[in-house]
């Protein structure tokens, strides 16, 4: 067993209202640049909708992933090493900019420079790579918006599997929900396995997965490797890029901008704690139904003492197992049951999970009355099929989806009546295995939901990135790394350990680490 | 006057261009090198490239190698198994093949740089020169066949493979070998000269970070401690 922490993140669609102010605060900091126009690293889908980039889910078209060979081993679906060496010069997989969207811009130079006419002028639409005149449109990161376009285009959703979805068409019965999306962060990424370079790497200390820029040779595989189509080629810099979970805001402690600006407060950032070395065991588990299980099994409880120990003795600080221990992701994700990651039968062991949504209930509206379910009402009868929230979060296995809507209702009713009508009912918590003080947590949480018990970060302990438990050169060294700095100003990322015109001969002595001389043990 | 530009040109220029390769690669890799990358232009457009740039790439690289193992292997080498005379034939084929198939595949590659309005936008001028460079440098090498058919005894490919021989391994008088060879060879070969030369300046230094090394990476997943 070898314990490592990761940073995660829960999403409470249920909570989720479609203002896109994540994708755009996202946007304003991180794909602000040229080339990446087109990429959104965090964006918000209307669902049912074949989403952006289009059908991105459907693994058949895009071949993102991993999947098992007949000996049961974990292979990324776009092929073994080999077989991406030999698909290097031109990817068969690989989407086209129109599946996304070809960027645009307006010509509003023209309103201020036409000469007088009888119409008013108008900024027509250009296209941001040819500078050529477009007519409109067609696609874009949320064109099917609050169910914009028709019920047989949005239909080829890859969740209606399994679905008797013509009936989903009609106004009567039509539902649906956002799914904002980010990078997943995975503990098995397809992405970092499809990268010939090996420039994408999982950080061990939070497992934030990242593209070292200078050693990205724009390859382009990770784009088809990654399902979730979260990695985008800058068609300017030639070189791929993807969400960075924030880390600099990570590492102070502080929430990814998307969920700081969430103004739901739907999202939610804690630290879990899992045995690495079980890993690729957990992701090839035969039965895709199984993966979700089988991901949760994967985590350690933080409050068991050997667990600690063993964290510790594996270089985790003792911050992150604090952090673990409050982690709102864990309270959601296990303790309660009530988070799921996004299609784990892509066999990437996602690390960005999600509590489904409640919905209308269907039934009450036609014969005026609800469905009973014991205490509750049957969510069977909600207005968004259990079996599509279960292809979307759990393999299509419904039992897990169908507890965790109906703990979230309970909650509802539970504290309705301790709120409104003065009675707790302790039957309805009976009914769905919770206790009171469970309720008042979760209730706390997930309605309440102040920042400190959504953000629970512990600080980025860089010292503890060396071999020993307290590295002190790395901690001292990287203070004052700017301003009078060595070399290309505060440029980390292409220093080599040699330099072709002259290495440092001395660290930072500042630190009170003396000089190594050669031959010195110590 | 003829041998003072044969000797710059097949005697000088050869070292010129190789160290400026060398030189200017290393200098590129060490203080740039988030400008090295293959570059890509398949996200923007996709029609052609999948058979044009398949092609291209496996027809060059085969010539490459062809002509790195034909020139620099000794001749003593390849003598108890192969007369020169059949050499060259063998030559001549695979060339013929390799650079046919090379030459459809850049033709392709060609259009669509040139016509489709997507990828001539995000076309830089060193993009164009190099393709349009190892276009004349394939169509020189195409026409070298008709000229070695005059005569196959393999004297001509001899004398080609003791000038590189000489280069490479710092003999004097390399450019003597090439004096009396055709026309159309001494062009392909400063052409060839001139593609080391702007090598580092162009888009060609991806083939150095060809990820061979994938193959051997043990297992699919990579972490890093931070240092």
């Amino acid at each position: 067993m070898t314990i490592r922490a990761q940073i995660g993140m829960v999403l409470n669609l249920d909570k989720c209202i479609g203002c896109h102010t994540c994708s755009i605060t996202c946007k304003n900091v991180w794909t602000s640049r040229g080339g990446v126009e087109y990429a959104w690293f965090n964006n918000v889908e209307s669902k049912p909708g074949v989403g952006y980039p289009r059908n991105w889910e459907d693994q058949s078209e895009w071949k993102g992933g991993w999947e098992l060979t007949k000996g049961g081993k974990l292979r990324p679906k776009i092929g073994g090493k080999l077989g991406v060496l030999s698909n290097i010069f031109a990817n068969p997989d690989l989407p086209l900019i129109d599946d996304y969207y070809e960027p645009f811009t307006y010509e509003y130079d023209h309103l201020k420079t036409a000469k007088e006419s009888k119409t008013v002028p108008t900024a027509r639409m250009k296209s941001a790579i040819t500078g050529k005149f477009k007519e409109k449109p067609d696609w874009g990161v949320n064109w099917e918006e609050i169910l914009g376009g028709e019920f047989k285009k949005r239909s080829k959703d890859y969740n209606f599997n399994k679905i008797q979805k013509d009936i989903y068409g009609e106004f009567e019965n039509t539902f649906m929900m956002y799914l904002p999306r980010l990078c997943e962060h995975c503990l098995n990424p397809s992405c970092v396995a499809s990268c010939p370079s090996g420039a994408i790497y999982k950080r061990e200390e939070d497992g934030i997965v990242l593209i070292d820029q200078d050693k990205c040779r724009g390859w382009r595989m990770c784009v088809s490797g990654c399902p979730y189509k979260k990695i985008y080629f800058n068609w300017q810099s030639g070189k791929s890029e993807k969400c960075t979970f924030c880390y600099p805001r990570i590492e102070a402690g502080e929430p990814t901008v998307c969920s700081e600006t969430c103004v739901g407060r739907i999202r939610y950032l804690g630290v879990l704690l899992y045995d690495s070395d079980k890993i690729s065991e957990a992701a090839s588990a035969p039965d895709e139904k199984d993966l979700y299980q089988s991901q949760c099994d994967l985590f350690l409880d933080p409050h068991d003492p050997e667990v600690i120990k063993r964290a510790l003795a594996d270089g985790v600080p003792q911050s992150w197992i604090d952090g673990a221990q409050n982690s709102p992701v864990y309270k959601m994700a296990m303790e309660w049951k009530i988070a799921f990651p996004l299609h784990p039968e892509y066999r990437t062991l996602p690390m960005v999970w999600y509590v489904p949504p409640l919905s209308p209930i269907q039934s009450a509206a036609e014969a005026g009355q609800l469905e009973q379910n014991g205490m509750l009402p049957d969510v069977r009868s909600l207005r968004i099929p259990t079996q599509y929230l279960a292809n979307l979060l759990t393999a299509g296995d419904e039992e897990p989806v169908i507890s965790a809507l109906e703990r979230m209702m309970a909650m509802r009713l539970y504290m309705r009546g301790k709120t409104v009508d003065g009675t707790e009912d302790p039957k309805v918590l009976e009914q769905v295995g919770m206790s009171k003080d469970d309720m008042d947590d979760m209730y706390q949480l997930m309605a309440i939901a102040n920042y400190e018990d959504r953000f629970v970060i512990p600080t980025n302990h860089r010292e503890y990135a060396g071999d020993g438990p307290f590295d002190q050169e790395i901690a001292f060294s990287a203070r004052s790394e700017c301003g009078f700095s060595f070399g290309n100003g505060c440029n980390t990322g292409a220093k080599p350990k040699a330099n072709l015109f002259g290495t440092q001969t001395h660290a930072n002595t500042l630190s009170g680490t003396p000089r190594k001389v050669s031959g010195d043990q110590s | 006057m003829a041998e003072y530009v044969n000797t710059f040109f097949f005697g000088i220029y050869p070292y010129i261009a190789i160290m400026t390769m060398l030189v200017g690669s290393i200098l590129r890799y060490d203080q740039d090198p988030y400008s090295w990358k293959a570059d890509s232009s398949q996200l923007l457009h996709r029609k052609g490239l999948r058979v044009g740039s398949n092609l291209f790439h496996v027809g060059i690289l085969l010539l490459f190698m062809g002509h790195f193992v034909g020139l620099l292997t000794p001749h003593w080498v390849y003598e108890p198994f192969i007369t020169a005379g059949q050499k060259q034939i063998l030559a001549m084929t695979a060339g013929g093949i390799f650079g046919t198939l090379t030459f459809i595949g850049m033709s392709i590659l060609i259009w669509r740089r040139t016509t489709q309005d997507r990828v001539r936008a995000t076309t830089k001028f060193m993009d164009m020169a190099i393709l349009l460079i190892l276009f004349v440098q394939l169509v020189l090498g195409l026409l070298t066949i008709p000229q070695s058919a005059k005569h196959l005894d393999g004297s001509s490919m001899i004398a080609l493979a003791e000038w590189a021989q000489h280069i490479v391994t710092f003999r004097g008088g390399a450019a003597a070998y090439v004096m009396d060879e055709p026309l159309v060879f001494k062009l392909h070969i400063v052409l060839g000269l001139t593609i080391f030369l702007i090598f580092p300046f162009t888009r060609l230094v991806h083939m150095v970070s060809a990820p061979i090394k994938y193959l051997f990476r043990s297992g699919y997943q990579i972490v890093r401690k931070r240092g």
